[in-house]
């Protein structure tokens, strides 16, 4: 590890020489805005995102029902979800959702979004289209599809020979199904934007180059497109994780967690320990757990990126 | 540029478009048809019939006030991001100090911090405040959550603002704040506008602060009634579907005006 970015900045030396720390003389901060200018943002986002990050750690202590004041109870709310099959059910489901969700967005929003960057005029009637899903909310989206899976008067109801007896939420393989499904319906779009401005920035000349070599399509697209497509496809596959481990309102509308706790997710069964059971204190300690996770990821997303290196947008798009 | 076209890639952007367009289609067609024959027919059919009572029906059990809260909402919560946003986003491009970096990791961190995570203790704030079943009191957290990618865009935006252009308007003696106001204002309107539709994407769609955060029908925004709608009169599909259809409007209406600024925001988050 450690002679590996040794040697890793060693390569990177000539051109940069090692970071140097801002200098504080007055040449450079001429003209420059100081952190004043970022306070007024990072108040209101302290106070509204930051200070509940906290309190949702300290309410995981607590025990509190919403009406009387929260009372300290240690690790109590920890330990009953410790014995929760239901806790790590959902563990299991939010993981299994989120991974599905990985794993047929992916190569699907890839082939869509490397198909889409290609200059046909109906490419880009029919990327309209497809965008259309994107701006409806996940709360249209959740009662458009349970409007249209509606055992009755959907679309199970008409196509007997693919649904069977077409209550799709009424067995757990299947309404796993169905909440993945929607998912890929609602962002597999947002996904397929992505990788077509990705694809659009990789540069002409090594196509140019692959062909007077004589490479065909397909080794042109797992030697060139992919390998120039991983920036995206680290971003999209963090958005997706994260996205996953969030998944709400598709549950709540589609499924109520159900049937029985079938497809309660982590992000439901916290809602419905909170706000459902009136226990604050368990529902905190579940968000607390989902926080780590997602933070974690967060970090990952921040040092693979580099996002944090400030960097401009335009450089290396030629 | 060169090469003939690829029918398997076509035939599989065919199909993908089916998928998309088939739901699509059921939507609008099961609003302008009566339940009767929606029910009969089934969704996939041909309408036999027409009617606009889907949308009256809907107007009729209060959408017209959840639509004036949404705006409401919507338009406060654009207003605080176009306040707080620009001036962090400059602060983060340009000043060199420690602080402005540690705040810019802390709103990098924010990405991922999913609203989930804080709405107990932020119900517990707000109902503290005073401000439980009130607009305000959606407003504010929604707003907070618009903050991080807001700021993550439009400071992409402002990165590439040329530094000679700073340079030349240093030498004259300009001030931080001049440059801000005559010279990185006016050149990053293309993020301006972008963080303006991300942020009310955000607050038209939002469900989950409204849904912990409000109560009463008089404070209650589209997307709540949407479900409300959903759990009440689940059997009345085409009078659900006609919500569904009106709650999308008004984001397709800017989709058609802003539509460069939006997609070029949304592709700005995969990076380069």
């Amino acid at each position: 590890m450690t002679t590996k970015t040794t040697s890793a900045r060693l390569a990177a030396g000539p051109r940069k020489g090692p970071r140097r720390r801002p200098s504080a003389s007055s040449a450079t901060q001429v003209g420059r805005p100081g952190f004043a200018w970022a306070l007024p943002a990072a108040v209101f986002f302290a106070l509204f995102a930051i200070v509940p990050l906290i309190m949702v750690a300290v309410l995981s202590f607590m025990s509190w029902d919403g009406l009387s004041s929260p009372e300290f109870v240690g690790t109590d709310n920890w330990s009953r979800l410790m014995d929760d099959p239901v806790m790590f059910q959902s563990i299991w489901l939010t993981l299994l959702l989120t991974v599905l969700g990985v794993v047929i967005q992916t190569p699907l929003s890839i082939l869509l979004g490397v198909w889409a960057a290609g200059h046909q005029r109906n490419r880009a009637v029919l990327s309209v289209i497809y965008f259309i899903p994107l701006l409806l909310s996940a709360t249209a989206v959740s009662v458009l599809w349970r409007a249209l899976l509606d055992p009755n008067f959907g679309i199970p109801a008409e196509a007997t020979w693919l649904f069977g007896d077409g209550n799709l939420f009424g067995e757990q393989a299947t309404a796993i199904g169905v909440l993945a499904f929607v998912s890929t319906w609602q962002f597999t779009p947002f996904h397929t934007l992505i990788y077509q401005g990705a694809a659009r920035a990789i540069p002409h000349v090594l196509y140019q180059a692959a062909e007077i070599d004589g490479a065909g399509r397909y080794r042109q697209f797992f030697h060139i497109t992919l390998p120039q497509l991983r920036n995206a496809m680290i971003t999209s596959m963090i958005l997706m994780i994260v996205g996953g481990l969030t998944t709400f309102e598709t549950v709540l509308i589609l499924t109520q967690g159900g049937p029985g706790t079938d497809t309660t997710i982590s992000a439901y069964y916290m809602y419905d320990k909170a706000f459902k059971s009136f226990d604050y204190g368990t529902g905190s300690a579940i968000a607390l757990a989902l926080v780590v996770a997602a933070t974690i990821i967060s970090l990952i997303v921040v040092r693979v990126s580099g996002y944090d290196k400030m960097r401009s947008t335009m450089e290396g798009s030629s | 540029m060169r090469r003939r076209p690829h029918y398997l890639a076509g035939a599989g952007s065919l199909l993908w478009l089916f998928v998309v367009g088939l739901p699509l289609y059921v939507l609008l067609a099961a609003t302008l048809r009566t339940r009767q024959d929606y029910a009969e027919n089934g969704p996939v059919s041909i309408p036999d019939s027409f009617t606009l009572d889907n949308y009256t029906g809907a107007f009729a059990s209060g959408f017209d006030q959840y639509f004036f809260n949404t705006l409401v909402v919507t338009a406060c919560v654009i207003g605080i991001v176009l306040l707080l946003v620009p001036p962090l986003a400059y602060a983060i491009v340009r000043s060199r100090g420690r602080t402005t970096s540690a705040i810019f990791r802390l709103f990098l961190l924010g990405l991922a911090i999913p609203a989930q995570a804080v709405i107990v203790p932020m119900f517990y704030l707000i109902s503290e405040a005073g401000l439980y079943d009130n607009l305000l009191g959606v407003i504010l957290p929604t707003a907070a959550f618009c903050l991080p990618m807001s700021a993550l865009i439009l400071s992409g935006a402002m990165r590439d603002i040329s530094p000679e252009l700073y340079e030349a308007m240093a030498m004259d003696g300009a001030t931080p704040r001049r440059m801000f106001f005559q010279l990185v204002l006016p050149l990053s309107r293309g993020g301006l506008s972008t963080i303006v539709v991300f942020s009310a994407l955000q607050a038209w769609n939002g469900f989950l602060f409204p849904l912990v955060l409000t109560q009463s029908d008089s404070s209650k925004v589209v997307t709540l009634g949407l479900y409300n709608f959903q759990t009440e009169h689940g059997i009345d599909i085409p009078g659900l579907l006609g919500a569904v259809v009106l709650s999308m409007v008004p984001i397709l209406l800017v989709y058609l005006f802003a539509r460069r600024a939006l997609v070029q925001g949304l592709m700005g988050v995969g990076g380069k």
